[in-house]
C-alpha cells in the first residue's frame, strides 16, 4: 500500500551549526513519482534520511498517510532507500542480501526463497542468487539493491541518486527499470536526483532544493514554461532574460512593447523565454536582430542574437542557414513568454 | 596486484624462517639426550624433558592448563570490553576523546609493578589475591588498553552505511550489529584477542604478585626452570611456551593467500 508522505517544515541543522535543510513542505501522494532536485551538496540526501528515520531533523514533522513519523525508528517506517552506493552485505549471497530484510523481520525460509527468487526475477539478475557482491559488476549491484529493497513491500521507496555512479547505457536501462517497477508497484517514490534531465525524465512532480530551500514544486513542463524565479530557470537552463514593466498585459522592455499571454500582475517583472521558442521571422512581437554567432548543435543551430543592448539565444532546425553578421527578424511568441517578479 | 600479493606473501614466509629459526635449538635441545659444544647436533636424543615434565608430581599439566583457562578468559573479556569502546571511539566525535584515549591507553603507559603493588592491597581486602579470578582481573590491566585501540582503529575505518542500508531494511539496532557489523569487523576482532591471549599467556609478573605462588602459570615454571641448569628441560617448556605465538604465525600465513580479499587478518589489505 502506497504512503501519502508530508513533510511539514522541517529544518536541520548539522553539529557544526551549518544548516542543511530549511523549513521544507512538501506533500507526495500516494503512488507518486517525486523528484528531489538539486545540485551536490544542497541537503537533498539529508531529506531522505530524515524521511528513512536514519537523522532526527533539528524541527518540523514527517508524516506518513496522516501520522506523525518523525520519532519512530527506521526499521518501523516501512520505508527502503537505495542509496548512491549499492552497500550490499559483502559477508551474504546475493539471495542472503536481497532476504535480508524479510528475515529481520521473522520470516521463514521457505516464504524468504519464494520472495526473492521473485524479487531477483524483477530486476533480471534470477542467475545470480549464489554470487558473492564482489563478483557483481556496479550495475548489478545496483539491482540487487533495488530488489533487496522492494522485496521488503515498502510503502514508500527513497532512491539517493542510485544511478549517479553508473555510466550512461546502464544508467537509462536503470531509469527504465525503476520507471517500470514504480509503475506496476504499489508504493510512492522519492529520488534524489542532481541530473534535471533524469528528474524530468522519470518524475510526475519536481522539488527544486537550492541551498536547502525549496523553490519550486511543480510537473517538469512547469520548470521549463513557468518558472518561479531566475534561479529555477538558470538551473534549467534558460539564457534569455529581460527586464521590463507589466501593465496591460504586455510588458514595457529594451525590445520594444511586448505582448504577453500569461496573466502577469502590473509592475517590474523579469521576462523569460526558451531559446527554442525564439523564431527568426516577422509578426507579433518581432523584432530586428544581428546574428552573433552560431553553435552547431547536430539537431539544432544555437543561434546569438543581438538587438540594442539585449542579447539572446534562439535554437532553430538546423536546416534554416544563417550566416554571422546576417540581419534577421526575431519573434518572442506571446504564449511562449513567461515573466515573473522578484 | 597478483605480483604485489606474493612478495607480501614471500615477505611474510621469510619473516616466518627468521622469527621460527631462534626456536629450531630449543626444539632440538627438547629431545637431546647428550650435546656437547662445538657438535652441531646432540650426540644422543631422548625423551626425558618431556618425560619430566608429564611425570606424576610436575606440575606442567596444572600450570598450562591454568595458563590456557586465564589467556581464553581474558581474552573473551577483554574483547567484550574493548568492543563497545573501539565502537565508540571509532565511530563517533566527542569532546575529550583525545583524553579518553589517554586514560585508556595509561595501563600500558605506567610500569605494571607500580600499579599492582596497589591494585594487590585492594585483592587482598577482597578476598582476591591469590585465586585465578584474581589473576584473571589483573591481566584484564594490560590486556584491554590493547583490544579497546586495535578496534578503535578498526571501527574507524567504518563508514556506518552498511548499518544505515540494513536499518532501512527493517533491522532494529541490535540486529544490525549482530548481523551487519560483527561479520565485518570479525578479522578485526581476531587480531584483537590474538593480542589478549598472547599478552596474558605470557604473563609473569602480575601472575606472581596476584596469585601469590598460589596461581602456577607456565611462565612461572619456565622462569624457575630458567634459573636452574638443566637446558632440555627449560627448552622443552620454552617449546610449549612459544607454541601459540607459532600457531598464530601459521593462522596469519594461512589467512594471506594470494587474492585473498580481506587481507592481512582484516588489519588491512598488504597489497
Amino acid at each position: 500500500m502506497s504512503t501519502r508522505l508530508e513533510l511539514r517544515d522541517i529544518s536541520h541543522r548539522y553539529r557544526t551549526g551549518e544548516r542543511a535543510v530549511s523549513h521544507l513542505t512538501l506533500t507526495a501522494g500516494p503512488g507518486e513519482l517525486v523528484a528531489l532536485l538539486g545540485p551536490s551538496g544542497c541537503g537533498k540526501t539529508t531529506v531522505l534520511k530524515i524521511i528513512a528515520g536514519l537523522l532526527r531533523p533539528t524541527a518540523g514533522a514527517v508524516l506518513a498517510d496522516g501520522n506523525d513519523m518523525t520519532g519512530v525508528p527506521p526499521e518501523r517506517r516501512r520505508v527502503a532507500m537505495v542509496f548512491q552506493k549499492p552497500l550490499l552485505f559483502p559477508h551474504l549471497s546475493v539471495a542472503a542480501n536481497v532476504g535480508f530484510g524479510l528475515r529481520m523481520r521473522g520470516m521463514g525460509r521457505r516464504e524468504t526463497g519464494r520472495r526473492v527468487e521473485q524479487a531477483l526475477r524483477q530486476v533480471r539478475m534470477e542467475g545470480f542468487a549464489d554470487r558473492r557482491p564482489e563478483e557483481l559488476s556496479g550495475g548489478q549491484q545496483q539491482r540487487v539493491a533495488l530488489a533487496r529493497a522492494l522485496v521488503t513491500e515498502p510503502r514508500l521507496l527513497l532512491l539517493d541518486e542510485p544511478f549517479s555512479a553508473l555510466d550512461a547505457n546502464l544508467r537509462e536501462e536503470m531509469r527504465e527499470l525503476t520507471k517500470h517497477l514504480h509503475a506496476t508497484g504499489d508504493f510512492t517514490t522519492l529520488l534524489v536526483t542532481h541530473d534535471q534531465g533524469e528528474a524530468v525524465s522519470l518524475a510526475e512532480r519536481i522539488a527544486l532544493l537550492l541551498d536547502g530551500r525549496l523553490q519550486m514544486y511543480d510537473t517538469p513542463e512547469a520548470f521549463y514554461n513557468r518558472p518561479v524565479n531566475r534561479r529555477v530557470a538558470e538551473f534549467f537552463g534558460a539564457t534569455n532574460f529581460l527586464e521590463g514593466r507589466i501593465s496591460d498585459g504586455a510588458a514595457e522592455t529594451p525590445l520594444g512593447r511586448l505582448k504577453l499571454a500569461a496573466p502577469v500582475p502590473p509592475g517590474s517583472a523579469t521576462l523569460t523565454i526558451r531559446p527554442e521558442a525564439v523564431r527568426l521571422e516577422a509578426g507579433e512581437n518581432s523584432f530586428p536582430a544581428r546574428i552573433l554567432s552560431a553553435a552547431y548543435l547536430g539537431t539544432q543551430v544555437l543561434y546569438t542574437l543581438e538587438a540594442g543592448s539585449v542579447r539572446l539565444r534562439a535554437a532553430v532546425p538546423p536546416h534554416v542557414k544563417l550566416g554571422v553578421g546576417q540581419r534577421v527578424s526575431a519573434r518572442l511568441p506571446a504564449e511562449s513568454l513567461w515573466a515573473f517578479s522578484e | 596486484m597478483d605480483k604485489r600479493n606474493r612478495s607480501a606473501g614471500i615477505a611474510l614466509a621469510l619473516a616466518a624462517v627468521l622469527v621460527t629459526t631462534p626456536l629450531l635449538p630449543l626444539a632440538l635441545w627438547s629431545f637431546a639426550g647428550e650435546w656437547r659444544f662445538p657438535d652441531l647436533l646432540p650426540a644422543s636424543w631422548s625423551l626425558r624433558g618431556w618425560e619430566a615434565l608429564l611425570a606424576p608430581g610436575s606440575r606442567f599439566t596444572e600450570a598450562v592448563l591454568n595458563s590456557l583457562v586465564i589467556a581464553a578468559a581474558v581474552t573473551a573479556a577483554a574483547v567484550v570490553i574493548g568492543l563497545p569502546a573501539g565502537m565508540a571511539l571509532g565511530t563517533h566525535d566527542f569532546r575529550l576523546k583525545g583524553v579518553v584515549i589517554f586514560i585508556i591507553l595509561l595501563p600500558i603507559l605506567v610500569p605494571p609493578l607500580a600499579s599492582t603493588m596497589g591494585i594487590h592491597l585492594t585483592f587482598i581486602r577482597l578476598g582476591l589475591a591469590d585465586t585465578m579470578f584474581g589473576v584473571f582481573l589483573v591481566h584484564l590491566v594490560p590486556t584491554v588498553p590493547y583490544t579497546a585501540i586495535i578496534l578503535t582503529s578498526v571501527f574507524a575505518e567504518r563508514t556506518g552505511e552498511l548499518e544505515e542500508a540494513a536499518r532501512t531494511l527493517g533491522a532494529g539496532p541490535w540486529q544490525a550489529f549482530w548481523h551487519v557489523t560483527l561479520p565485518q569487523v570479525a578479522p578485526g576482532v581476531a587480531v584483537a584477542g590474538l593480542f589478549a591471549f598472547l599478552i596474558s599467556w605470557s604473563q609473569y609478573i602480575l601472575t606472581v604478585l596476584i596469585g601469590g605462588g598460589t596461581v602456577i602459570t607456565l611462565p612461572m615454571l619456565l622462569f624457575s626452570a630458567a634459573s636452574g641448569t638443566d637446558p632440555v628441560i627449560t627448552s622443552t617448556l620454552a617449546v610449549v611456551f612459544a607454541l601459540p605465538a607459532v600457531v598464530a604465525l601459521l593462522l596469519a600465513l594461512r589467512y594471506l593467500n594470494p587474492g585473498n580479499e580481506r587481507g592481512f587478518l582484516g588489519v588491512g589489505k598488504v597489497s
